[in-house]
């Protein structure tokens, strides 16, 4: 009866009102062989035994600000989260609503929306953004289902570099496998060191879409205008995975001529979490807006003359298409998106890009001084933002391990997913690495 | 009435004004990447941390919540969220922990995981779980994606057609539709059961399966549930579940034990996720032994077994014809399952029970005090939603505008035209979080409103008249599509 707010005397005058004798005789429908099932559970905790035992488990991690030191990255970052917005984020206004479908109590929910949309396509370049997808890798799905819808299934090629996150490569082969898509250039096995020109030769009359990512899984910058182009040449639509503290500083992939630009916006005021959950981010040009999944909120006035919001273009969607929806998504990520509205409306312009400047300048500090250990060194030799790799005198399991010994939660292990680097971490550094840190790993590293 | 909108974010901007700001660098400067690499200008917002604060402060009170009243809203179980999940999901444990960190260092995440998997196992009676699903309709999807790969790993191809009553949610067919396999829409019979006759008709050896919603969405539950899924496992087919109703069914029945073969678990709704304007939601899903072998990947196992001295090892475990990985990483872990294990390991197996009887319990009150006065086109015992019909006959007045009158007496309206198969639906799900006097209220409400559309029906078509916010032109908004703001054109040129 934990949040049950009735008591036995309305409970039974309820009853009475409804016809039945007890509460049990509301389910004669059930076949009664399986009804009431014993169910193995243990039994309650009182929220002060709740709340001790969450503490327990929480407290059985090691956490990257009280246990470890973290240089670990690959698409989820350690960012300094400003207090205000776990403020807004409990507003009982916020987080107990729903889908606003009743515009007229909600346009807290949609003007933050479209806030937040505003906010993303003026850091991506582009034209239109919808009100957010589960996380970065589905994003990119949905980014092949929109070039799919574009060319109506007459174009089935679609070109991955191999430096996309190996996760996000992953889940798009797990959406796509209804629907019969050639694919090319993810290969793990390819040579690494090439820029995106490799792609280029790929690209046919037969190509819906070319996925790169900025910077890439390596964190190499990379322009892909010349890509852009050679694939416009032949047609094909190209999507840029971006990192969005990347592009507080870096050339905006709609300047490169982009058609879509997703991502994760987890470093924008979302904790680490564990994996989740995090918010992807989807923009694109606007003549695909009636093919892009998702919610959408538009500008529109009231009755009485007022500036107001809805959700819009909503024809697209499943509850109406059914089976010939864009997608069948129907939620978006409402509280996060406001998260890093809230985020990005805090620290504005100048906060951007100091933090922006902060991963930049410590990485590389980072980046400087590993190199000059012995037998270590920068695999590759492209422009960096935040994140590197770093070549290893032994198995990069090995250093971790040492690494972690000593508290130290070292980068991504890359012979996970390319079997060619068995020597090669992928390090990452943000704002929160205080220079003690950077040479704490130096040091760490110099005595193994 | 004067105006009360709230400027954008960007209008509220100033150049030069400040918010929160960084520490300075303490690392030796490094040069900035070549220029050809940099943008040339970053048009976002500047502001105080005070004017942010004060504005979405303004922006939440535009809103109506749960926290604030009644959410009626069918389908969506909108109940209240205890206070106690908004902690424990925010503890540093979970907070700062990476999803690449050894599973050495996340012991504690992984036992969390590992017992949700089991304890949602055993509330639903499936043999395996996933966790990984963002939402309910991503959970949909993962069982579709699992039923074709069932099939095709028996050399089966033909199998392309799949059967969705007429009452279900938007998503079952939109699910199919991203697989390429076409829908046969079953029909509903008078008393809200599937059409047997109709079933028996579309079964044969091209249906990959059928997705039922039991209690569907007219609050039914279905009477012949045990021949449906009967019939469709006599033709080779698979039972989808879509756990959106699951609410009424928690310590009264378990769905694989009815024979399903695969569900998914909206989180957000059933176990106390708060939705958040629409999300994060998190969808796990459950199978029956068929499907076990196809979850996607990683699940949560045990890699080494404990004693008496040592807890077990809880690690990653790919399932052997695994269909993939539905999103990065593991799952909606921080938002969603602690937020759900707070609430499971606080209501333990009689609480459970006790949710699904009040929600059951005020559903039936509710239907109970509208009868007579709204016809109810599926009228017996329901589950934890009705639908009733909001017309009147020799009036005008639809549901839409019941909806928006209801929002002058200070409540959230029901679900407006859904399920399609009932003309000016609207669809009541009260919860079991509700007392008996916001029900009377509610009822008197839509009881007096009944009696304005008669005598006043202007009343209705021009609500809401005391809310903030009147109706919105949602015309304007599709044809002139204004989808985001910028900064002012002069900005730059401002003091």
């Amino acid at each position: 009866m934990t949040y049950i707010p009735i008591s036995p005397a309305e409970r039974d005058a309820m009853l009475k009102t409804v016809g039945v004798k007890s509460l049990d005789d509301l389910f004669d429908a059930v076949p009664a062989k399986h009804r009431f099932p014993k169910l193995d559970l243990p039994p309650a905790l009182t929220e002060m035994e709740a709340a001790a035992h969450l503490a327990d488990m929480a407290s059985s991690n090691e956490n990257v600000r009280e246990h470890l030191i973290s240089f670990l990255g690959a698409g989820a970052y350690n960012h300094y989260v400003p207090s205000v917005v776990d403020h807004m984020l409990r507003r009982g206004e916020f987080y107990t609503a729903y889908t606003p479908y009743q515009p007229e109590i909600s346009q807290g929910t949609l003007q933050a929306i479209f806030e937040y949309q505003s906010l993303m396509t003026n850091l991506t370049g582009m034209d239109v953004s919808n009100a957010s997808h589960y996380d970065g890798a589905t994003a990119t799905a949905e980014a092949v289902n929109l070039a799919y819808a574009q060319f109506r299934g007459k174009r089935r090629k679609i070109v991955i570099s191999p430096t996309v996150h190996p996760q996000y490569r992953e889940v798009i082969r797990t959406y796509s496998q209804g629907m019969g898509l050639e694919e090319a250039g993810d290969d793990p096995s390819a040579d690494l060191e090439v820029g995106p020109e490799a792609l280029t030769s790929l690209i046919d009359e037969n190509t819906m879409l070319v996925i790169v990512q900025y910077p890439d899984f390596f964190g190499r910058i990379h322009d892909y205008t010349k890509l852009i182009e050679d694939a416009h040449a032949k047609g094909s639509l190209v999507c840029i995975v971006a990192n969005p503290t990347a592009l507080i500083m870096l050339k905006s992939p709609g300047d490169m001529g982009a058609d879509i630009v997703v991502g994760e916006a987890q470093p924008f005021g979302i904790p680490l979490w564990y994996g989740g959950p995090y918010l992807g981010f989807f923009t694109t040009r606007k003549s695909y807006v009636h093919k892009m999944a998702g919610r959408l909120v538009g500008e529109t006035v009231d009755n009485r003359g007022q500036r107001s919001y809805v959700l819009t273009l909503t024809a697209r969607e499943q509850h109406i298409k059914r089976e010939r929806a864009t997608s069948n998504i129907c939620t978006n990520q409402g509280l996060l998106a406001l998260a890093s509205a809230v985020y990005m409306s805090t620290l504005g312009k100048q906060g951007l890009q100091e933090v922006a400047n902060l991963c930049y300048q410590k990485a590389h500090y980072a980046a400087g001084e590993l190199s000059k250990i012995d037998g270590f060194g920068l695999c590759f030799m492209e422009p960096f933002f935040h994140e590197f790799v770093l070549c290893t005198p032994k198995p990069a399991g090995e250093v971790n391990q040492y690494l972690l010994d000593n508290g130290i939660l070292g980068g991504y292990d890359l012979s996970k997913d390319y079997p060619a680097l068995q020597n090669h971490i992928l390090v990452a550094v943000t704002e929160m690495n205080s220079k003690d840190e950077i040479d704490t790993l130096v040091e760490v590293l110099k005595e193994m | 009435m004067a105006t009360i909108v709230e400027p954008t974010i960007f209008e509220l901007s100033s150049p030069g004004r400040r918010g929160v700001t960084m520490p300075a660098s303490d690392v030796p400067e490094t040069a900035l990447p070549p220029k050809d690499l940099l943008r040339s200008d970053l048009p976002l917002p500047e502001l105080a941390e005070v004017d942010v604060v004060r504005h979405y402060m303004k922006l939440s009170s535009f809103n109506y919540s749960v926290d604030s009243g009644f959410y009626p809203l069918g389908s969506c179980t909108m109940k209240y969220n205890p206070k106690i999940n908004e902690d424990t999901c925010r503890l540093p444990g979970y907070l700062f922990t990476h999803p690449l960190q050894p599973i050495e260092t996340v012991q504690g995440n992984l036992a969390l995981m590992y017992e949700m998997q089991e304890w949602l196992k055993e509330i639903s009676g499936f043999a395996g779980v996933t966790l990984q699903p963002a939402a309910g309709a991503h959970g949909e999807f993962t069982g579709v994606l699992m039923m074709a790969a069932y099939h095709k790993s028996r050399g089966d191809s033909k199998r392309t057609k799949m059967l969705i009553p007429d009452a279900a949610h938007g998503t079952n067919p939109a699910s199919v539709g991203m697989l390429g396999m076409s829908v046969v829409t079953i029909p509903s019979d008078e008393r809200g059961n599937v059409d047997l006759e109709k079933l028996k008709a579309a079964c044969d050896d091209t249906v990959v399966g059928m997705m039922l919603t039991n209690p569907n969405t007219l609050g039914m539950f279905d009477e012949n549930i045990e021949k449906v899924i009967e019939m469709v496992h006599a033709c080779g087919g698979l039972m989808y579940g879509d756990g959106a109703n699951l609410n009424p069914l928690l310590g009264i029945v378990r769905p694989g034990d009815l024979g399903f073969d695969v569900m998914h678990f909206n989180l957000h709704k059933t176990f106390s996720v708060p939705h958040g304007g629409g999300g994060p939601g998190s969808g796990p899903v459950g199978v029956g032994p068929v499907l076990v072998d196809f979850l996607p990947a990683p699940l949560v196992g045990i890699v080494e077994e404990g004693d008496d001295d040592m807890a077990p090892l809880y690690g990653f475990v790919t399932p052997e014809k695994s269909i993939g990985r539905m999103k990065a990483f593991h799952g909606h872990f921080g938002g969603g399952l602690v937020r759900s294990y707070t609430y499971i390991a606080m209501h333990g197996p009689d609480g459970l029970k006790d949710i699904a009887q009040y929600a059951v319990l005020n559903a039936n009150y509710l239907q109970a005090k509208l009868r007579g006065t709204y016809k109810i086109p599926f009228d017996r015992i329901c589950m934890h939603e009705f639908v009733a019909e909001g017309r009147f006959e020799g009036s005008d007045i639809r549901a839409l505008d019941i909806s928006k009158r209801l929002m002058d007496y200070g409540f959230h309206p029901p679900t407006n035209y859904f399920p399609l198969i009932v003309s000016e639906a609207l669809m009541i799900e009260p919860t079991e979080t509700e007392n008996k006097d916001t029900l009377d209220a509610f009822a008197d409400a839509l009881i007096k409103i009944a009696e304005e559309a008669k005598s006043q029906p202007d009343l209705l078509h021009n609500a809401p008249s005391t809310t903030r916010f009147g109706r919105m032109d949602e015309v304007k908004a599709a044809r002139e599509l204004v989808l985001c703001c910028w900064l002012p054109e002069d900005y730059e040129q401002m003091t």
